[in-house]
């Protein structure tokens, strides 16, 4: 929590002090507890890496095995790989994809943290009534809402050229969801700390930024890879605004092995495999700041 | 400080996908170069462009963009934009919200079956009767096409079309017993062969299926406009505004189909994921398809050992399902002369003899005219013979909701299979529900 | 003009929301609008407007809901109970789950990765993978019954079965997202309070009780919201995995977005469409509404 000790008053630090999270625990010794936890987890966890194992097995199926429902390939191959690799648009899908994603995740992480904050930390008039309408905007179909999406596009040339990656992903540049994450986050923060900053004079935006958002990293953290992942996977709204394969994203780009009546079922279980190892490594690398260090010392009795 | 690392590290990567956003932006865009090569040709000669939609399949792709260079080359002052980049789950999806944006195709591609509610509401105009003199179309075609006359109008015509035949796996002919040179030729003969060839091990379970009846694939089809007629019934009034297949000759029709499930036990829908995926898999011995699952076998089963058949006639009757994808005007199209002139003589074009004619050779679909369709070495073809054999004895459906009256066919299999409500029950609820859908579309009319 | 503390934090507040409030009017609530108003008007999708028809949609909807068999019907009710299975299954499960993670230190990675692998697949991926699993005879589930001597099951073929069978795949699906939620949650209770506790004498179960879980409160209601939401809006899954994606067999597995969507997209009643979003827009808000109530007892610590 080092930027807490940038506000230099004493009882600020003292809280902050306080506010550091469980530390430690691993220090206790290999008992009975434990090695059940561990085997808790690895039945759970065998239940839910099979189905994934599964995909990745049939990416490696010639297609002929493929109608025969069979858990182990009898000729692995990677000709799979090559024929999705070397589908001409492949890798554009893959950093349209990127591109998408990123420019949602880094106005989400802004606007979400910062909107989610002044819903839990300030009080003004029409508190409830604006958190319940943002809410609300979860509780229409998007499919209801593609068609007027669409007509905004058109009618403000975000359709055409590269302004298409702005028009992919301005639906989803706020979210409700991140906003309502980030507004019970905050409830963590005590906000005793905000008032010890508010008299050293520092200013909202500074107290938001310096003090308060660093305290929630980890859910802020969760929130970039649960909405790179929501980006990543969105299928409908791409494929509805896109106007030709090079502004496709990836999972509309999968849509093209599926046919009337013949589907690449090996080709889309390789692209799948394909797409999820980024975001595999992208998880590996902010579960880090999402789950440092835990470990509940209490809870092992 | 290995946290903070990370929060460059990421931040440094998504800074850098940013980047490659904006780098390819700095190159000129297509669009640009689109709106060039507009100006340069009004400087010219007054060129029209209009806009053509199917959805994606390499071969139909590869078809069209032929089509289209011949068209070009026949009438320069046209240009045709060919948007193919739409998966076939979502063509659908995707002309729905083109429409009140205002943009789209000015001739479309569309299943027979979307016809009813596309003309509906007032998305495909009528086609103009000097251009396609309704006689013409009739004398042409394949009959199966009237299905695009919504009370005497035209509104669509097909390059190509599709029907059923009997496809049975050679291999496990000959391991029942049976003579792979001569399959059903007869509703009775195809019934005594299935139960011939289904085989269960010890403990009862089917190793190799006779027959799946399964109406989700194509046997809805097969029961409507084949199995009822061959029984003595039609399945709907001419001009298939009611329900006919609920009276006796549809319930013997029905009873055959469900046979198949429950009293011979040939094979079960629910095991390989259903009928088309069992056969492909080599597991069924006869199956009814369309010429469009060759393509599936040539991919996933390139070894079997298969065979294509007529279907199998009963009380001398012969017929087939036909359906086909079509192509329409829109009101897009029809909102200014000259792209609509263009537009119908691009679908003159494609809808010509010689263009089913190539249209089969890529695309392995029957020609719609009978003129190609009867082409000797076409009848003689091993696998689409079969097919083109049928097609002038071929009904197409005239469907008010394609998806509601064919769910209404699968739900009522389903109350028999699944709830074991009585067949005829079933399928006077099926005929309901079908005649509401009927009711509906006719009574907005 | 000196504005009082409280005058300045209104003013920050609406500062901080500008973007946001911008964001949602035009963004989702005027297409929202759009939509409602369909609702009220006989519109085909090709026809760009449609006259107004009053409350005619609703009537319809009414009708269709008291015919036998009635689609409408068991989209509602198999809604319903694919919230009242899959939310508190969802819950328990990421709850235990990431406190055993808490737990444990070695291999820690692994099993994050594991677990949260399901929700980086994409969708199609998923119904494919399933629907392989739930195979009579062929299916893993199945041969695994076959092998401990159970009787095989149906699955997704039995109107039985189906619904729960979807749910379990959901539920599968999104136990990452709620995990990490919860870990990231763990992660702020400040440690002390374990200590503090432990000093006086509590047990594990204890701990739990009085610490972990009403310091989670946020958290949990966080996850009930919005996984009430999302399971209240389950569309994707149940077009990729019922028979056709029509919500069969014989509708035991369709949902009112499902139905949204068909009547729409695939019939082209849009009017009709945006009555029945119009209903679950209500039925969304009011369960909201009701969880939020319930759970807002602020929790002391």
């Amino acid at each position: 929590m080092a930027t807490s000790a940038e506000i230099g008053t004493e009882g600020t630090l003292q809280i902050a002090e306080h506010f550091k999270p469980a530390q430690g625990g691993s220090r206790r010794r290999f008992g009975w507890t434990l090695l059940i936890a561990y085997l808790l987890l690895a039945i759970g966890g065998v239940c839910m890496v099979t189905p994934f194992f599964w995909m990745i097995l049939t990416s490696v199926k010639p297609a002929p095995e493929l109608v025969n429902f069979s858990f182990f390939p009898e000729n692995p191959t990677l000709q799979n790989y090559l024929n999705v690799l070397n589908t001409s648009t492949f890798e554009r899908w893959y950093l349209n994809s990127i591109i998408v994603a990123a420019i949602s995740t880094t106005s989400v992480v802004f606007f979400d943290t910062l909107v989610g904050y002044t819903l839990n930390k300030f009080d003004f008039p029409g508190k409830n009534i604006i958190f319940i309408g943002m809410l609300g905007t979860l509780m229409i179909p998007t499919e209801m809402l593609i068609i007027p999406w669409f007509t905004m596009s058109v009618n403000w040339n975000w359709h055409i050229g590269y302004t298409q990656y702005w028009g992919i992903a301005f639906p989803g540049v706020i979210t409700a969801a991140g906003i309502f994450l980030m507004r019970q986050f905050f409830d963590g923060v005590p906000n005793e700390l905000l008032d010890a900053a508010r008299m050293d004079g520092m200013n909202e935006f500074g107290i938001w930024w310096r003090i308060a958002a660093p305290l929630v990293k980890p859910a802020i953290a969760a929130l970039a890879i649960f909405n790179f992942i929501g980006n990543w996977n969105a299928y409908l709204w791409p494929l509805i605004l896109a106007n030709s394969r090079e502004f496709y994203t990836l999972p509309v780009g999968l849509s093209f092995f599926r046919g009337e009546s013949t589907t690449h079922w090996e080709k889309i279980m390789t692209a799948a495999s394909l797409a999820s190892i980024p975001l595999l490594i992208v998880f590996l690398v902010f579960q880090r700041q999402i789950i440092r260090g835990i470990a509940l010392t209490g809870l092992k009795g | 400080m290995k946290r903070s690392k990370l929060f460059i590290l990421t931040g440094a990567l998504l800074v850098a996908a940013m980047l490659l956003a904006a780098c390819p932006a700095a190159v000129p865009a297509e669009a640009p170069a689109s709106d060039s090569a507009a100006e340069e040709s009004a400087m010219a000669d007054e060129v029209i462009e209009i806009e053509y939609w199917q959805y994606n399949f390499a071969a139909r792709v590869d078809a069209m963009n032929q089509l289209i260079a011949q068209f070009e080359e026949a009438n320069p002052n046209i240009k045709v934009v060919h948007n193919a980049d739409i998966p076939y789950a979502e063509f659908r999806d995707k002309i729905a919200a083109s429409v009140p944006a205002g943009v789209g195709p000015d001739v479309a591609t569309l299943f027979y079956g979307w016809q009813s509610v596309w003309i509906d509401s007032g998305y495909l105009v009528p086609l103009p009767e000097d251009a396609f003199p309704p006689a013409m179309v009739a004398e042409k075609f394949s009959p199966m096409v009237q299905a695009s006359f919504v009370e005497g109008t035209l509104y669509t015509l097909p390059t190509a079309v599709r029907a059923l035949a009997l496809f049975y796996n050679r291999d496990l002919m000959e391991a029942a017993g049976l003579d792979p040179d001569s399959p059903p030729a007869t509703l009775d003969e195809l019934r005594d062969q299935a139960v011939a060839c289904t085989q269960r091990d010890d403990d009862g379970k089917l190793v190799v299926q006779g027959f799946v009846a399964d109406p989700s694939a194509q046997d809805h089809h097969w029961f409507r406009e084949v199995l009822v007629r061959q029984f003595g019934g039609v399945p709907y009034t001419d001009d298939y505004s009611e329900v006919l297949y609920n009276d006796e000759a549809g319930m013997q029709a029905w009873n055959y189909l469900l046979a198949f499930h429950t009293d011979l036990a040939t094979g079960d829908r629910d095991l390989f994921d259903g009928s088309t995926n069992a056969f492909v898999g080599g597991h069924v011995c006869f199956h009814v398809d369309g010429s469009f699952r060759l393509g599936t076998i040539a991919k996933n089963s390139p070894e079997m050992n298969f065979g294509v058949a007529e279907l199998p006639s009963h009380n001398g009757v012969k017929s087939t399902f036909g359906s086909y994808w079509t192509h329409g005007l829109t009101k897009k199209a029809a909102a200014d002369q000259a792209r609509f002139d263009a537009a119908v003589k691009f679908l003159q074009f494609i809808t010509s003899a010689d263009a089913g004619a190539l249209w089969v050779d890529i695309v392995g679909e029957l020609p719609a005219q009978l003129e190609a369709g009867s082409n000797p070495e076409l009848l003689a073809d091993e696998k689409l013979g079969a097919f083109a054999a049928g097609l002038e004895y071929s009904h197409a459906t005239f469907f008010a909701d394609e998806s509601q009256q064919r769910q209404a066919i699968i739900d009522s299999f389903d109350m028999v299979v699944l709830t074991d409500e009585d067949p005829a029950t079933a399928l006077q609820i099926a005929a309901d529900t079908d005649q509401e859908v009927l009711d509906d579309f006719w009574s907005s009319r | 003009m000196r504005l009082t503390l409280h005058q300045r934090q209104i003013i920050w507040a609406y500062i901080f929301m500008s973007v946001a409030l911008v964001f949602f009017v035009v963004i989702r609530w005027y297409p929202t609008i759009l939509a409602f108003n369909v609702s009220f008007r006989d519109w085909n999708v090709f026809e760009g407007s449609g006259p107004w028809v009053g409350l005619e949609n609703y009537q319809e909807i009414w009708q269709d809901a008291g015919k036998p068999r009635s689609s409408v019907t068991a989209a509602f009710s198999n809604t319903v109970r694919y919230v009242l299975f899959g939310v508190p299954s969802q819950l328990v499960l990421a709850l235990a789950i990431a406190l055993l993670l808490a737990q444990i230190r070695r291999l820690s990675a692994v099993f994050r990765v594991a677990y949260f692998a399901p929700y980086v697949t994409s969708a199609v991926a998923v119904a494919f993978v399933w629907n392989w699993l739930y195979q009579p005879e062929t299916g893993l589930i199945n041969q695994g019954l076959d092998l401990v001597g159970l009787p095989q099951q149906p699955f997704t073929k039995s109107p039985a079965q189906a619904l729960p069978s979807i749910t379990a795949v959901a539920v599968w699906q999104n136990l990452g997202f709620a995990v990490i939620i919860f870990l990231a949650g763990i992660q702020q209770i400040p440690g002390h309070y374990y200590e503090a506790a432990r000093i006086d004498g509590a047990n594990a179960w204890q701990l739990f009780w009085r610490i972990t879980l009403p310091l989670l409160n946020p958290i949990i209601v966080y996850l009930t919201v919005l996984g009430t939401i999302s399971y209240l809006r389950l569309f994707a899954l149940v077009q990729n995995m019922s028979p056709q994606g029509t919500g069969g067999p014989l509708k035991s597995t369709t949902t009112v977005v499902l139905e949204v969507y068909r009547e729409g997209f695939s019939s082209y009643k849009m009017g009709y469409a945006g009555a029945l979003t119009v209903l679950l827009f209500f039925l969304i808000l009011l369960i909201t509404i009701i969880q939020l109530r319930f759970f807002s007892r602020r929790v002391e610590y």
